[in-house]
C-alpha cells in the first residue's frame, strides 16, 4: 500500500511541478466543449448531447495523460529500474492508475461544470448523488484502462496514434455507461434515475473487471526483455 | 520457399470446389424469399463470413492463451493468432459490407445500431487495433507476450461491450425504426447451400492462416539469419581488425 | 536483490536528485538516514540534491542514480560501464563505492571499455574480443 501510494505521490508531484493537466489537458477539454457547441449550433441538441460531450472530450483528454505518464517513466528508463525493485509490479499498475484517477477526476468536475456554464446542463438535489457515483467509478475505470494501454504502448514509435486506436474501443462501454449514467443524473426525458443506477452496476464490473486485468497483465507488458 | 504442402493442395481445391457449389446453388438453384426476394441470396455469403469472422478470433484468443501460458513454442502459437486476426479483421469486413448491402435492400438503411450490429463494428476495430500493434517492430518473443495479452484483454472486453449495447438499446425509449429482424423460413436445399457455405469457408480459413503463419515463420527466420549474418560479420572485423581492444 | 545500472540512469527529470533518492528509499523501506548517507557517500551537496535531475550534468546524474543503488542495498550490482562520462576523481571514488559494496558482501559486475579502469583490487577479470573470450583473469586464484 505505501509503495502504491509512493509511486502515484511521485506522479503527482512531477505533474504539480510540470502542469500537464492545467496548462494543456485542461484548456484541450474545455477547447473540445466549445467546439462541440459550434459544431452542433443548437441549444436543445447541445443540452440533450451534454453528458456524451463532456465524457467524449474526458475519453481524448485521457489519452494524452496516459501518454504523458508514460513518456515520463520510459524518457531514462526509470520503469525499468522501478520494476527491478519494487515488490510486485502491479503496485506500480495501482500508483500509477491511483495518480490518473486523481488528475482525470479533477479534470471531470472541471468539465461538469463547463457543461453548467456553456450548455445549460443542472444539477438538482435527486441527481447528486448519482453524478458523483458516476464520476468515482467511471473515473476508476478510465484510469485503469488508460494505465493498462498506456503501458502496452510505452516508448513504441507511433504511440501518439496507437494508443487512441487500441484503448478507445475497449472505452466504449465505459463510455456509454457513464454519458446515460451522468444524463440521469443531470435530469433527461430520456432515462430516470433508477436506470442511470443500473449503468452504474455496469461501471462498476467495467472497473472491477480491468482492474483486476490490469494488475495480471501489468508486469508482463511492462518487462522490456526476457 | 513455398508455404504449400500436399495436404493444402488437397485443402485448397476442396474449398474451391465446394465454393463453386455454393456459388451455384446460392444464384440458381435455390428460390428467392417470399418477403426479400432475390436479397436472401445475401445471406449464403453473410453468415458463413460472420461464423468464420468469429471463428477466427476465437482461434486468435485460445492460440495467444497457449502462447502466453506454455514455455514452449510460443511463437508458434503467436503466429497462429496473428494469422488468425488478419484473416477474421478480413472476414469481418465482408459480414459488415455484406449485412449493410442486406440491410439497405430490407430495412431501407445501411446501418442499424442494433446490438448484434455495434457488437461485431467494436470488435472490428480492436482487432484493427491488435493488428496495427503487431506491425510495430520490436523482437518476436516480445511481441508474441504483448499481443497476446492485449488478445486476451479484448476477450474481456467484447462481453462487455455487447452487455452495456443491449443494455442501451433496451433503456432507449424511442421506438424501434423497424422491427423486420430479417427471419427467413428456410427449405432444405436452402440450408444446405447455407450449411456448405459455412464449410467453405472454415475450409477457406484453415488454408489461409495455414500460409500466412508459414510466412510469418519464414520472414521471423529470416530476421534470425540476418542477425546471424550481422554478428558474424563483426567478429569478421574484430579479428581482421588485429584481436580488438 | 539485483540492482541494475545500464547506460540510462533510470531518474525522473523533474523531480530533484534528492527526491529520486527519496522515492527508492520509500519503495525499498529505507529510512531518511539512509538517503542522507547515500547523498554522502556519492558527494552530492544539498545544493546538487535540490537541483532537477534533469539540469544535473551526466556526472551528477549517474552519481544520483548510484546513490539510489546504494539505497537500495542491492546485492548484486550489474553496472553497464558505469565509468562513462565521469572525470578521473568521480571514477576513483566510483571504485571505492564499488569496493564498498563488495566489503558489505555485495557482488559487482560491471563492464568496461578502458582496461587501465579495471585495474586493482579486482578479484575476477574477463577480457572479451568480438564475442569471444580472449583473457580471463582470476587474482583471487593463487595459480
Amino acid at each position: 500500500m505505501n509503495a502504491i501510494l509512493a509511486i502515484a505521490r511521485k506522479d503527482l508531484r512531477i505533474e504539480w511541478r510540470t502542469r500537464t493537466l492545467l496548462a494543456r489537458v485542461v484548456p484541450f477539454a474545455l477547447l473540445v466543449l466549445v467546439l462541440f457547441a459550434v459544431a452542433l449550433d443548437s441549444e436543445p441538441l447541445l443540452l440533450r448531447a451534454a453528458a456524451g460531450l463532456v465524457w467524449l472530450a474526458m475519453l481524448f483528454a485521457a489519452m494524452l495523460l496516459v501518454q504523458r505518464s508514460f513518456d515520463v517513466e520510459t524518457a531514462d528508463h526509470a520503469l525499468d529500474s522501478l520494476l527491478s525493485f519494487v515488490s510486485s509490479p502491479s503496485k506500480v499498475f495501482f500508483g500509477k492508475a491511483l495518480s490518473m484517477f486523481v488528475q482525470l477526476f479533477a479534470l471531470a468536475v472541471v468539465l461538469l461544470g463547463a457543461a453548467v456554464v456553456l450548455y445549460g446542463a443542472r444539477v438538482d438535489g435527486d441527481g447528486v448523488v448519482l453524478l458523483v457515483t458516476v464520476l468515482i467509478t467511471a473515473t476508476i475505470g478510465l484510469s485503469v484502462v488508460g494505465t493498462l494501454y498506456g503501458v502496452v504502448v510505452a516508448n513504441m514509435s507511433g504511440r501518439d496514434s496507437l494508443l487512441p486506436l487500441l484503448a478507445l474501443p475497449v472505452l466504449a462501454p465505459l463510455l456509454i455507461g457513464a454519458a446515460r449514467a451522468t444524463e440521469a443524473a443531470l435530469g433527461s426525458d430520456t432515462i430516470d434515475l433508477a436506470n442511470g443506477w443500473a449503468w452504474v452496476a455496469l461501471l462498476v464490473t467495467y472497473a472491477v473487471v480491468f482492474g483486476s486485468a490490469g494488475a495480471v497483465a501489468f508486469a508482463p507488458l511492462a518487462q522490456s526483455d526476457s | 520457399m513455398k508455404t504449400g504442402t500436399t495436404t493444402t493442395r488437397v485443402l485448397g481445391i476442396f474449398a474451391l470446389m465446394i465454393t463453386t457449389w455454393v456459388v451455384v446453388s446460392a444464384f440458381f438453384l435455390t428460390p428467392a424469399d417470399v418477403v426479400q426476394g432475390d436479397s436472401v441470396r445475401i445471406m449464403y455469403a453473410h453468415v458463413p463470413t460472420a461464423w468464420i469472422a468469429y471463428l477466427a478470433f476465437v482461434t486468435t484468443a485460445v492460440a495467444s492463451g497457449l502462447s502466453l501460458t506454455r514455455k514452449h513454442r510460443t511463437l508458434g502459437f503467436d503466429r497462429v493468432a496473428g494469422a488468425s486476426a488478419e484473416v477474421g479483421v478480413l472476414f469481418m469486413a465482408m459480414t459488415l459490407i455484406t449485412g449493410s448491402l442486406w440491410g439497405r435492400l430490407t430495412w431501407g438503411t445501411f446501418w442499424q445500431w442494433d446490438p448484434r450490429l455495434t457488437t461485431t463494428l467494436f470488435l472490428f476495430v480492436t482487432y484493427v487495433g491488435y493488428l496495427a500493434i503487431r506491425r510495430v517492430d520490436v523482437d518476436p518473443v516480445r511481441r508474441a507476450r504483448r499481443s497476446s495479452v492485449i488478445a486476451l484483454l479484448a476477450v474481456l472486453e467484447i462481453p462487455l461491450v455487447h452487455f452495456s449495447v443491449v443494455l442501451w438499446r433496451s433503456l432507449h425509449q424511442e421506438a424501434s425504426v423497424l422491427n423486420t429482424d430479417g427471419d427467413v423460413r428456410l427449405d432444405d436445399l436452402m440450408l444446405f447451400t447455407l450449411f456448405s457455405g459455412v464449410v467453405a469457408f472454415t475450409l477457406i480459413f484453415v488454408w489461409l492462416v495455414v500460409h500466412r503463419q508459414r510466412l510469418a515463420a519464414m520472414s521471423d527466420v529470416e530476421r534470425l539469419v540476418g542477425l546471424d549474418v550481422a554478428i558474424t560479420a563483426r567478429r569478421a572485423e574484430s579479428t581482421v581488425g588485429g584481436g580488438g581492444r | 536483490m539485483v540492482g541494475l545500472l545500464g547506460h540510462d540512469n533510470g531518474l525522473y527529470a523533474d523531480l530533484t536528485a534528492r527526491e529520486n533518492v527519496e522515492f527508492v528509499a520509500q519503495l525499498v523501506g529505507a529510512g531518511t538516514n539512509d538517503v542522507e548517507s547515500a547523498l554522502d557517500r556519492l558527494g552530492i551537496d544539498s545544493r546538487v540534491a535540490a537541483a532537477r535531475a534533469g539540469a544535473l550534468s551526466a556526472g551528477q546524474r549517474r552519481r544520483t542514480a548510484l546513490a539510489a543503488l546504494v539505497v537500495r542495498r542491492a546485492r548484486l550490482w550489474l553496472l553497464d560501464e558505469p565509468h562513462a562520462g565521469l572525470d578521473g576523481q568521480a571514477r576513483a571514488e566510483l571504485d571505492g563505492i564499488l569496493r564498498d559494496a563488495t566489503r558489505s558482501g555485495a557482488t559487482v559486475v560491471y563492464t568496461t571499455h578502458e582496461s587501465e579502469v579495471s585495474g586493482a583490487r579486482i578479484p575476477r577479470t574477463i577480457t572479451l574480443s568480438g564475442g569471444i573470450v580472449a583473457r580471463d583473469v582470476d587474482s583471487a586464484d593463487p595459480s
